[in-house]
């Protein structure tokens, strides 16, 4: 074999055909190998000791490994703010993405359009997604401020707010939520909007050009061409955004660090401030393993609805 | 005449249909960019126009001063923060790119059986968040003497950047006609060749839009760089700015919105930048041969 290597041009091309077709073997497995052995080691191993944590008393102060058992869960399940933050989770979750969903479409609609400016427009719409989201949070806790708020300032001039009084935009139960998920909107709409123009600029221009001949006015193109096309592409930026939204702790942890109350506490800040800021890692390990089972059944709801727009 | 009146029915139309384009296209610019655009006003009013809730937020009610600016170079580790930012990105690029461009060329073109759910998988990889691992990996960083070192994050970053740097650069190496690597190996190139010397300089503006993802990536990850890293001359600017610009219940408001729009600014330019070949590169991705 080694012979045929040196003079490829003289052998018939199905002998270099299946030359190359054993080297590839190697190589494919050779180049695959690293970046698979770097996840393992750095993902697959940690998961499996976050699972061995959760049986354990691991904690900051004392490391030493030793089996207590289900003791932690029933710890965990017993407190009230752990139930709190499952049920936090959720309301941050659903209606952070269906606005986000909602709002991304419309922004993508824009930003596919030809307009003078737009690269302006592209630029300060990337903004909120691009900023690591620690800064821009804390850019919003002074517009959030409780007594020095902008906003709150706008409102008291139009008579919205009396001349002293302040909305306590983090202060406030309800409200406190409320402000998290408008930051949290705020920052992944751009992301949305972005998957989804690539979802829009990949429908060829024949279909649409085609339904505006047979006289398909713009909702009609909209509703019977662009959404459904639009649609797998659209699901599959829901599921990444709402796996993101459902794990993510950085507004929350910029904004109020799960207060007033534990009012905006979710499972992530909650397995934080147990883990990390408390020092009970195994404490911890179980909260944030909660997050393992509500994570695989998204996956597996959105991309079976993928599968279902693409079989239809 | 009914021609006449139907074309200018069409322009006025027309005319609607481009004021709303840009009336929406200016209110979501402004949505988007509000926050920032008051940082930079914030950024440098005086401490005694700031703290006064009667004092229009918008305007400057005393003179500017960049005072507020300035201590953020001068008297804050702000600068340690960005350099730490630059190393840890520039490194984590490093190992990502060294270890994404082979496995993606292998999966994007090697064929083999596997190459398909090995993919996905890595995909999947992906969707295990920060929040499910920290804990762990905390432990692990504490275990080969790296916790309070910039250095955890280098090792740890890369698992978030390679799956997403597989299916980018899958994507750009699915664009490459594979005629260029069939000629390369007649040439006399092994495959290996191929890839190194007709494949890479081809996929350089995949390379580059995974150099600007991975980078913007790691600067904006939150939770490890949190928990792995305490000392202040040891963090990055997504944790620094926000934790070490307070002292106890201070803010140094002022210095933190000009920290914001000073990191904000540029990595936006320059995603704007690469935004197409970002779209075009994840849309290529999933289209199959």
């Amino acid at each position: 074999m080694a012979t045929t290597a040196e003079q490829p041009t003289t052998r018939p091309i199905a002998a270099a055909r299946r030359r190359l077709a054993d080297r590839d073997g190697v190589l494919s497995w050779a180049f695959v190998v690293p970046s698979v052995v770097y996840i393992v080691a750095l993902v697959g191993l940690p998961f499996g000791l976050a699972i061995a944590f959760a049986f354990s008393d691991v904690s900051a102060g004392d490391p030493s490994y030793d089996f207590v058992g289900l003791r932690n869960f029933r710890r965990v399940v017993d407190d009230p703010v752990f139930w709190r933050s499952v049920g936090n989770t959720f309301v941050f979750t659903l209606i952070s993405m269906a606005l986000i969903v909602l709002l991304g479409k419309v922004l993508a609609n824009i930003l596919v359009a030809d307009f003078r400016g737009k690269w302006v427009v592209r630029f300060l719409v990337l903004l909120p997604w691009t900023t690591p989201v620690a800064l821009s949070s804390i850019s919003w806790l002074w517009l959030l401020d409780s007594i020095y708020s902008p906003i709150d300032w706008v409102l008291r001039q139009f008579g919205a707010l009396g001349p002293v009084e302040n909305m306590y935009w983090l202060g406030q139960p309800g409200l406190s939520m409320t402000s998290v998920i408008a930051v949290h909107v705020w920052r992944l709409t751009p992301l949305a909007a972005v998957i989804m123009m690539a979802g829009l600029m990949s429908i060829p221009k024949e279909i649409d050009e085609a339904a505006r001949v047979d006289g398909a006015g713009y909702w009609r193109r909209m509703f019977e061409i662009t959404i459904p096309l639009v649609l797998p592409v659209a699901a599959i930026a829901a599921l990444f955004g709402a796996i993101f939204t459902f794990t993510d702790m950085a507004v929350v942890r910029v904004l109020t660090r799960g207060g007033p109350n534990d009012s905006t506490q979710v499972l992530a800040s909650w397995a934080f401030y147990r883990g990390i800021d408390g020092g009970d890692v195994a404490q911890g390990a179980v909260i944030a393993l909660f997050l393992f089972p509500l994570l695989l059944a998204a996956a597996v709801l959105i991309l079976r609805a993928v599968r279902k727009i693409e079989v239809r | 005449m009914a021609a006449a009146t139907s074309g200018r029915r069409y322009a006025r139309r027309h005319l609607a249909a481009r004021t709303g384009l840009y009336l929406a296209a200016i209110l979501a610019a402004l949505l988007c960019a509000a926050p920032f655009l008051w940082s930079l006003i914030t950024a440098f009013k005086q401490n005694r126009d700031l703290y006064n809730p009667q004092n229009n937020p918008f305007l400057f009610n005393r003179p500017a001063t960049s005072d507020h600016v300035l201590y953020l170079f001068t008297d804050t580790a702000f600068l340690t923060f960005v350099w730490n930012t630059v190393l840890v990105g520039g490194l984590v690029v490093l190992i990502t790119l060294a270890l994404s461009l082979p496995a993606a060329y292998s999966l994007a073109r090697l064929d083999r059986p596997w190459s398909g759910r090995m993919a996905i998988g890595i995909f999947l990889v992906y969707l295990v968040p920060p929040s499910l691992l920290f804990l762990a990996l905390s432990r692990m960083v504490v275990a080969v003497g790296l916790q309070d070192s910039t250095w955890s994050l280098v090792l740890v970053y890369p698992t978030i950047t390679i799956p997403v740097s597989v299916w980018l650069l899958m994507g750009f190496l699915k664009g490459i006609p594979k005629d260029i690597e069939e000629q390369a190996m007649v040439d006399g190139y092994s495959r290996l060749g191929a890839f190194l010397r007709a494949v890479v300089p081809l996929a350089f503006p995949g390379i580059v839009a995974v150099i600007v993802f991975a980078f913007t990536l790691t600067a904006s990850e939150f939770i490890y760089a949190l928990a792995f890293v305490a000392p202040t001359e040891e963090m990055t600017v997504s944790t620094g700015v926000p934790t070490q610009l307070v002292r106890g219940d201070v803010f140094f408001w002022q210095s933190l919105q000009a920290a914001a729009v000073l990191v904000a600014v540029p990595i936006a330019l320059v995603f704007n930048w690469f935004l197409d070949k970002f779209v075009a590169g994840f849309t290529m991705g999933a289209v199959k041969e």
